[in-house]
């Protein structure tokens, strides 16, 4: 008898000829999170994993619940082919589980699928049987068909994986089967919440982040880096840039309109990140912005804000209320170090009354006060490049 | 790039001395001093050294010192230890508006408990004054708390004078001095002036961070806040952080000898440094009292300009200094102190502290002025509109 890890996906299902392809792309994925543990085996099998070999249970179901393309978990006996020791080894398991819960009567139900043709009980057989076993050795069971507390699940395969528990899991697409995308990552709640969901989708992640320094502490970005070890931990390595953000600030504050500040260097901002993008082989950036949330994200900012670029520009956060960005970056784990408080822009540069009905035609002009390509240039030649 | 650090006050650097000695006791002396063994009294006498060298430097007896770990101990030790020991004979504390929140977050505890604190306030140079003393003093006073050298404008208060009023009353109060900045750099006798406990802290004199002392007058009595095996005569219990302590006796010793042969060194480089601020900087302003203030402290204040993008941007040259304040829109979060002394928006925003030790140079402080000044030039032009 030895443990194992059953491990179900499922969209990948529906990929047809591709499948082949998603389904290597998890396995590696996979194998990527499950680096630290060195004796572990990833084995393929009919439309799902296991892996087998590890001590920590716990470590290893932690690190796969954050693999993308995954749908649920089980962690399960591995035994032998022989209704015997499968008889023996339920019996121990629900004893176990029973010993965990203060209950007089508890209802279950044996559920079975047989793989393997070979063995000489069908699955009706194997249900009834068990059932029965597990009736006279536990005598507070009840079977309940329809609503069992327990369900005891047995797949005959080249082994018997016996188990009752499924762990659900994050969903998605493996990552690195859709493309990639470049995020801009701000010390913020919203931007990681906002490069998990499209790496959800399978989409690989470069990230950018601007710097302000000495306007901004270098503790706002050890913040950014950790922020990206968290979403690394989904997305597998991942890469940032650490734009040099102070010159253009500074252009900007001496030589444009006050109440534009934001909006003009939020343009800055995505024309460098676009190049960026190019330059690392992603076709699309990703933003943390939601309608209405500050006055750089009216509808009519967004159009401005979005005009500076011909790359798509994916916002999956644009109808989501704080409160639920804050409680899926609670979900992730980015919140606690979202909320630290050193921030990523100084107020120096934030107008006390920013434009909220921005005109595009006005902002272009504005825009045109300050040597923009040389200043850009000079940002992307002084990037700073963390691998994460 | 040559590193210039005026952060002082916050921590300083352990010095060869003190590593040296830190090391052989890490090395050789690993022997619980509770054992009864040679190896036991071998780590014993290490302790009774370092407390000759603490309480040589306060004038006292060498049984007077407890070792804690650091100030923060040493300060919730003294207050906490006093109020719950004189509770019965009363419940009323005084403390200051500007004292180290490891003081006034223990107040607020007590106060929690039914105990009610006077806070006193200080006045443009950060001082309290003697005569708001004397009118909180009541029947039921068990406790004063104050501190020696305020940590962020180094504001010295008058210790000697409190310590007379306080001898003056019928009833004494215990008197309970944060002496964490000043042990070391100006002279602390609590026995003359009145001082019942008194706090030190080792990091801030070269030693390691994690070990401090309370001084606690023969005769006073203050309850435990820490209970187990009853070391250190059952008032501070835990095994001894050996190493710690011999740190911290070596740092003694060290600043006491620096304290005794170059008295006025560090005043000297306070004036040279208040004198080349103003000149590298006319519209710098010092906060406090630039005569009656500590000699290794300075605040200065940069109207229009924000304190911690100044220190940032000087952090960028090299030269380490600290703000009260921090560049935060969301949590403003202001000194307390200045803010006690009533200093104006842009003072409160735009101030840095600077602070020296006997390790700091003269070339370092000419170095520094330049620094200064193209930092502010560089920044200036941008303050919030």
């Amino acid at each position: 008898m030895e443990k194992a890890i059953l491990i179900r996906y499922g969209e990948i299902h529906l990929k047809g000829q591709n499948r082949p392809f998603f389904e290597r792309v998890l396995l590696t994925n996979i194998k990527k999170a499950l680096k630290d543990f060195p004796d572990i085996r990833v084995i393929k099998a009919q439309g799902r994993y296991y892996v087998e070999n590890y001590a920590d249970e716990e470590a290893v179901i932690n690190a796969l619940t954050r693999v993308f393309g995954i749908v649920s978990i089980s962690p399960a006996l591995k035994i032998e082919k022989n209704f015997e020791t499968l008889a023996e080894h339920s019996v121990k398991m629900i004893e176990d589980l029973l010993s965990r819960i203060q209950k007089d009567i508890i209802t279950f139900k044996v559920e079975s699928r047989r793989s393997d043709k070979r063995f000489p009980m069908d699955s009706m057989e194997i249900n009834r049987e068990l059932g029965s076993r597990l009736l006279k050795a536990i005598p507070n069971l009840k079977v309940d068909v329809h609503k069992p507390e327990i369900l005891l699940n047995v797949e005959v395969r080249e082994f018997i994986y016996l188990y009752h528990k499924v762990i659900p899991c994050a969903g998605g697409m493996p990552v690195g089967t859709n493309g990639k995308a470049a995020l801009l990552l701000s010390g913020g709640i919203d931007s990681p919440v906002a490069g998990w969901m499209i790496a959800k989708r399978g989409v690989a992640l470069t990230a950018v982040h601007y710097h302000s320094f000495p306007f901004t502490s270098d503790r706002s970005r050890e913040k950014v880096i950790e922020l990206g070890r968290i979403l690394a931990r989904y997305t597998g390595p991942m890469r940032l840039h650490i734009v040099p953000f102070t010159r253009i600030q500074q252009e900007l504050y001496e030589k444009c309109p006050d109440e534009e500040l934001t909006i003009l260097m939020r343009r800055y901002m995505m024309k460098i990140a676009e190049e960026i993008a190019r330059r690392e082989g992603a076709a699309a950036l990703i933003t943390g912005e939601s309608i209405g949330q500050v006055a750089s994200q009216t509808i009519n900012s967004l159009v401005v804000t979005n005009d500076a670029v011909s790359m798509p520009v994916f916002r999956p956060l644009i109808g989501f209320d704080k409160i639920d960005i804050m409680n899926l970056a609670e979900e992730i784990g980015t919140y606690e170090t979202s909320i630290l408080p050193y921030e990523d822009c100084c107020t120096i540069f934030t107008p006390k009354h920013p434009v909220t009905r921005p005109r595009l035609n006005r902002i272009l002009k504005s825009e045109q006060l300050i040597n923009g390509e040389e200043l850009i240039r000079e940002a992307l030649d002084n990037i700073e490049i963390i691998d994460l | 790039m040559t590193e210039i650090y005026l952060d002082y006050a916050a921590t300083t650097p352990v010095i060869p001395q003190v590593i040296e000695a830190v090391t052989d006791c890490l090395k050789n002396d690993y022997g619980n001093p509770s054992s009864m063994h040679r190896l036991g009294i071998q780590a014993e006498k290490r302790i009774k050294d370092a407390k000759n060298q603490v309480s040589h430097l306060l004038n006292a007896a060498p049984d007077e010192i407890v070792f804690t770990s650091g100030g923060t101990e040493s300060n919730n030790m003294a207050i906490l230890g006093a109020a719950y020991d004189k509770k019965r004979r009363g419940m009323h504390c005084i403390t200051t508006v500007i004292e180290h929140p490891s003081v006034l977050q223990a107040f607020a505890h007590l106060e929690e408990q039914g105990y009610e604190v006077t806070y006193l306030s200080v006045d443009r140079n950060g001082i309290i004054s003697l005569d708001e003393l004397k009118k909180s003093i009541r029947d039921d006073t068990i406790l004063v708390s104050i501190m020696h050298i305020n940590n962020e404008t180094g504001s010295v208060q008058p210790i000697r004078q409190i310590g007379a009023v306080l001898n003056g009353c019928s009833r004494k109060p215990v008197f309970h001095v944060d002496a964490i900045q000043s042990f070391g750099k100006l002279p602390v006798y609590p026995e003359q002036m009145g001082i019942d406990l008194l706090s030190v802290s080792g990091h801030k004199i070269h030693a390691p961070k994690g070990v401090g002392a309370l001084y606690i007058r023969k005769g006073v009595r203050i309850k435990p806040i820490l209970f187990g095996g009853n070391q250190q005569g059952g008032i501070r219990s835990g095994t001894e952080n050996i190493p710690g302590i011999v740190g911290l006796g070596t740092g003694a010793g060290w600043i006491a000898k620096q304290q005794n042969e170059r008295g006025s060194y560090l005043s000297e480089l306070k004036n040279r440094l208040v004198k080349g601020i103003s000149q590298a900087v006319p519209t710098a302003v010092i906060n406090g009292s630039r005569d009656t203030s500590a000699p290794h402290i300075i605040n200065v204040g940069f109207p229009g300009l924000r304190g911690e993008v100044l220190l940032h941007a000087l952090e960028e040259e090299g030269v380490y200094v600290s703000t009260g304040s921090a560049c935060s829109s969301r949590n403003r979060k202001q000194s307390h102190v200045l803010k006690a002394m009533g200093l104006d928006n842009q003072l409160l925003e735009g101030s840095i502290r600077i602070s020296t030790s006997y390790l700091t140079t003269l070339e370092e402080i000419e170095a520094f002025l330049p620094v200064l000044t193209r930092a502010v030039a560089r920044i200036e032009r941008y303050t919030r509109r």
